[in-house]
């Protein structure tokens, strides 16, 4: 095996273009993932069985199959039923909605984790319920969920690359195509492999900040 | 009186104070699981009235308070806040009769995420719609009767228990309420904090006519400031007479017994 800095070289251009659309693919993955799974746990918590019983089943189900069962479903079978999104938007919406599955549980245990008494404080007050959630239950949910949405955050980085296999090219792609065309595999490879590093590294010492910052 | 310097409390005169009954529990049953913890209970208290119950624990003290703040619903019976039905009413009614009452916690329960001040503010300007400065300003009077008005910007956890549960008061003052319910409020307190709430409270007792109803085991605090003091047994009130009767020539075996276990 032999190292070649001019591979490196050569392969940089893709690296960029595959760093910007696994870049995309966390960031809105992640942000899809965090809103819809806020919105299945408050889902969850109304007290019709009308309701929470088909959210808890379709949930049940996302979580429980593969992700890139969905991925191939959403980008093969969607457009039969006339429903065509460019391999991107339907790979990040496919991450989000999958993660969004395990986010549900996390706000769960966050939102049951806050004391009771805080419910009949605002009860107390005549807080409105809206008021309740918005201002005084679900900021210290969060709160307490921070951490755990941020080990989702990494895993979605780390399932970025199953994109893929519905033709977006991130960073995985970008170094399997340079890697086919070159007969070159150590260094593309190598280079994203550090990249993947780099990019759990930042992203959890962002994190690590933001729950400073949430902390008093 | 313009409303931007109203005091921390509107004051009536001594004769206002009691004009009739406030608060009317008939025939309230509470049940949980096998066990009756209020039995058919009757009791009323007068407008301006500090009522102290007393008790040994699990007797319904604390389920009453939680009744009258719709905490709990009664089994069976009715309550009467201010000659309007809390319990049998519609939602929208409980909402407006519960406007009339404050509630103070054994554990405090203040919202960790707010500050001090915001935690005051938050009910008036969202529930009552007081502007946020006649809010801030009305929270400023109140942290200032409790001792309180250098911590405004802090938030609970930087506080002893003494001064959340001094921020509770405030809180709950804040939102102008006829009834006033103390639930255990220096239970979960040091020894040396308590002493700091009790004269909070005192004060209130003294200087505003706020009807208080009180659970607490401070018995020279339920001497001190109550009008009526009853004793609870097995979800009954089994004696009730001013805290001179009750304290120095009780009638009642168990309430004998019970205070001497106390005291």
């Amino acid at each position: 095996m032999t190292w070649e800095w001019s591979a490196v070289a050569d392969f940089m251009p893709h690296f960029w273009d595959g760093l910007i659309v696994t870049l995309q693919a966390l960031v809105l993955g992640s942000l899809i993932s965090f809103v819809l799974g806020l919105a299945w746990a408050l889902l969850m918590r109304l007290p019709t069985r009308w309701v929470t019983w088909p959210v808890g089943a379709v949930t049940e189900f996302i979580r429980n199959t593969p992700l890139l069962v969905q991925l191939f479903f959403l980008f093969y079978v969607l457009p039969e039923w006339g429903l065509t999104f460019s391999a991107l938007t339907t790979g990040v919406f496919a991450i989000g909605l999958h993660y969004s599955t395990y986010t549900m549980q996390v706000y769960r245990a966050g939102i049951e984790a806050v004391p009771v008494g805080q419910w009949e404080a605002a009860t107390a007050l005549n807080l409105p319920l809206r008021r309740t959630w918005t201002a005084v239950i679900l900021p210290q949910a969060v709160r307490r969920v921070v951490p755990a949405l941020g080990n989702y955050v990494i895993s979605m980085l780390k399932d970025t690359p199953m994109l893929m296999a519905i033709t977006v090219l991130e960073m995985l792609g970008e170094a399997r195509l340079f890697s086919q065309q070159h007969f070159q595999f150590t260094e593309p490879l190598t280079v994203i492999g550090f990249a993947f590093i780099v990019i759990s590294y930042l992203a959890s010492l962002a994190l690590r900040a933001l729950e400073r910052r949430l902390v008093h | 009186m313009s409303t931007d310097t109203h005091p921390p409390f509107e004051k009536k005169p001594a004769s206002a104070r009691s004009d009739g009954e406030l608060i009317r529990l008939e025939q309230v049953t509470k049940r949980f699981g096998d066990h009756t913890v209020l039995d058919h209970l009757d009791f009323s208290v007068d407008a301006g009235k500090h009522v102290t119950l007393i008790g040994p624990s699990g007797s319904g003290k604390t389920t009453i308070l939680r009744l009258l703040m719709t905490l709990l619903k009664p089994d069976e019976g009715t309550i009467t806040v201010a000659g309007e039905q809390l319990f049998p009413a519609p939602d929208k009614q409980v909402r407006e009769v519960r406007k009339k009452i404050g509630m103070v916690f054994q554990q405090f329960n203040l919202f960790p995420n707010m500050t001090v001040l915001r935690n005051i503010t938050e009910a008036p300007v969202t529930v009552l719609g007081m502007s946020k400065d006649a809010a801030e300003e009305r929270a400023r009077e109140l942290l200032e009767m409790v001792g309180l008005t250098e911590h405004l910007d802090k938030h609970p956890g930087q506080l002893s228990g003494g001064q959340q549960q001094r921020v509770a008061i405030a809180r709950a003052l804040a939102m102008r309420p006829q009834v006033l319910l103390l639930d255990e409020v220096t239970s979960a307190l040091d020894p040396e904090l308590v002493a700091g709430v009790l004269d909070v409270l005192r004060d209130i007792a003294r200087s505003t006519d706020i009807t208080m109803l009180c659970v607490t085991h401070e018995m020279n605090f339920a001497r001190d400031i109550s009008d009526q003091v009853l004793m609870f047994d097995s979800g009954r009130i089994i004696e009730a007479g001013s805290p001179e009767k009750i304290f120095s020539e009780p009638e009642h075996d168990r309430t004998r017994e019970f205070l001497s276990a106390v005291l």
